[in-house]
C-alpha cells in the first residue's frame, strides 16, 4: 500500500484537532465504535451524531445530512474496517458531488474493538487509492497532524467532496458514548436547527 | 393480466406509479435513493424526469437507508425503493438505526417471489420479508389494488412521520403486474 511517509497518529488527538476547528456548527457523524467514542470524548456538541450500529453507514448518513442542508459543512468519521463494508458509497458520493461533505477515514488496519484482528485490506489495499478510483478525486493521506489540519481547512471551502485518510495507532477509543439513540437523534436535530427543544 | 399490464404502461396519474409519484410529492418526500427493479422502472424513470425529486441509485439498500435517515435528521424527507431481495439485506440497519433512533423510514418494496415467480431464490427470499418486519413490529402493508394505493400510501407516509416509525409498502404483483418469465 502506498501511504508514503505518513505519520502514525492517534484517533482521539486527530478528532480533537478537528473539533477545535469547527466554528460554524458543522455537523459531525461518528461511525460505529471507536470513531464515535473519540468524538464523544473530544467534547459533546449538539451537531454531533453517534452511531450505535449499522457498521459502514457513517458516510451515507452524512451524505443524507449534506443533501438536506447544502449550506452546512458535514464531516463523517469512519474506520477503515467500517468503510470496507460499504465501499460502494464512495461512488454514490462521487456521482452526487456534495461539496459540503468531508469524509475522514481513521486507518489502523485492524478491527481494534473486536480484538485487533487485521482487516482483509491491511497491507494490500490503499484507502485513498480506492477512494480516488471510486471517483473522489479530492482524496488525500494526511502526512502528519499539521497536514491534517491544513487539509481540513482546505476542505472547508472545497468545491467538491473531500476525503482525508489518517494512519492511526492501535489505541482504543478514549470515552464511551452514552447509548441513548432517541436522545442522540433528537439533540442532533436540535443542533441542526430542524427542531426546537420542548 | 391485461389489467395489470395496463397499470404498468404509460405515465397516467392513475397508473400505480403515477399515484406513488404524486403521493410522494404531496407529502414533500423528495429524496429518492434506490436499488433498481424491473417492475419499478416506470416509477424510477418518472422520478428522474421530475425536478422536484432528487433520484439516484445506490450500491446497496442499506446505504440508501443511511442516506434518507441522515436527510430526515437534516430536515428533508426521503423514501427508499427496492425489491424483495434488497429488503432481505436490511435487518441490521433497521434494528440498529431506523427503529431505535425512531426515524420515519419510508420503504417501497417491489414484491418478487410470489404469484408467478420463476426464480426459486426469489421465492425463498420473499418468505423472509414479513417475518423480519413482524419481528421488529414494523408497520407494513401489502398493496394489491389500484383503488386502495393512494389511501394506503398517503396515510402510511403521514403515520410514519407523525409516529416517527418506519413503514414498508409492499407493491404486490396484483398491483404492478409483477415480473413474469421471459427469455
Amino acid at each position: 500500500m502506498n501511504t508514503g511517509n505518513t505519520k502514525v497518529m492517534n484517533r482521539f488527538d486527530v478528532t480533537s484537532r478537528l473539533i477545535a476547528k469547527l466554528q460554524h456548527e458543522e455537523a459531525v457523524i461518528g461511525g460505529i465504535g471507536n470513531t464515535n467514542f473519540d468524538l464523544w470524548a473530544a467534547g459533546h456538541r449538539p451537531q454531533n451524531f453517534y452511531m450505535l450500529g449499522s457498521m459502514g453507514l457513517a458516510f451515507p448518513i452524512a451524505l443524507g445530512v449534506a443533501l438536506a442542508q447544502p449550506d452546512r459543512r458535514v464531516f463523517a468519521l469512519e474506520g477503515d474496517g467500517s468503510l470496507l463494508m460499504q465501499l460502494g458509497a464512495l461512488s454514490t458520493i462521487a456521482a452526487l458531488k456534495p461539496k459540503n461533505l468531508i469524509m475522514i477515514v481513521m486507518d489502523n488496519g485492524i478491527y481494534q474493538i473486536t480484538g485487533a484482528q487485521p482487516t482483509p485490506a491491511a497491507g494490500v489495499a490503499d484507502i485513498v487509492g480506492i477512494a480516488t478510483a471510486s471517483g473522489l478525486a479530492n482524496s488525500t493521506w494526511a502526512a502528519d497532524e499539521e497536514d491534517f489540519e491544513r487539509l481540513v481547512d482546505e476542505a472547508m471551502s472545497a468545491s467538491e467532496p473531500s476525503l482525508i485518510a489518517v494512519r492511526i495507532d492501535d489505541k482504543p477509543g478514549v470515552g464511551t458514548t452514552r447509548r441513548d439513540p432517541v436522545q442522540i437523534r433528537e439533540r442532533f436535530m436540535h443542533g441542526l436547527g430542524v427542531r426546537e427543544p420542548l | 393480466m391485461a389489467i395489470a399490464e395496463q397499470q404498468t404502461q404509460g405515465t397516467s396519474d392513475r397508473s400505480w406509479h403515477g399515484i406513488v409519484l404524486q403521493t410522494l410529492k404531496r407529502n414533500e418526500v423528495s429524496l429518492i435513493p434506490y436499488v433498481p427493479d424491473r417492475v419499478l422502472t416506470p416509477l424510477i424513470k418518472n422520478l428522474h424526469a421530475d425536478p422536484f425529486f432528487t433520484t439516484f441509485a445506490t450500491a446497496r439498500e442499506e446505504e440508501a437507508v443511511g442516506i434518507v435517515s441522515g436527510a430526515w435528521m437534516g430536515g428533508r424527507r426521503g423514501a427508499v425503493l427496492m425489491q424483495t431481495s434488497g429488503f432481505a439485506t436490511l435487518a441490521n440497519v433497521l434494528a440498529s438505526l431506523a427503529v431505535p433512533y425512531q426515524i420515519p423510514l419510508i420503504m417501497f418494496v417491489s414484491e418478487r417471489g410470489t404469484l408467478g415467480e420463476f426464480n426459486y431464490g426469489q421465492s425463498l427470499v420473499c418468505r423472509t420479508m414479513r417475518p423480519v418486519l413482524d419481528s421488529l413490529a414494523l408497520e407494513h402493508h401489502t398493496i394489491t389494488r389500484l383503488d386502495e394505493l393512494e389511501f394506503i400510501a398517503d396515510r402510511s407516509i403521514k403515520q410514519a412521520v407523525t409516529t416517527q416509525a418506519p413503514v414498508a409498502l409492499i407493491l404486490n404483483p396484483l398491483l404492478t403486474g409483477g415480473k413474469v418469465f421471459d427469455k
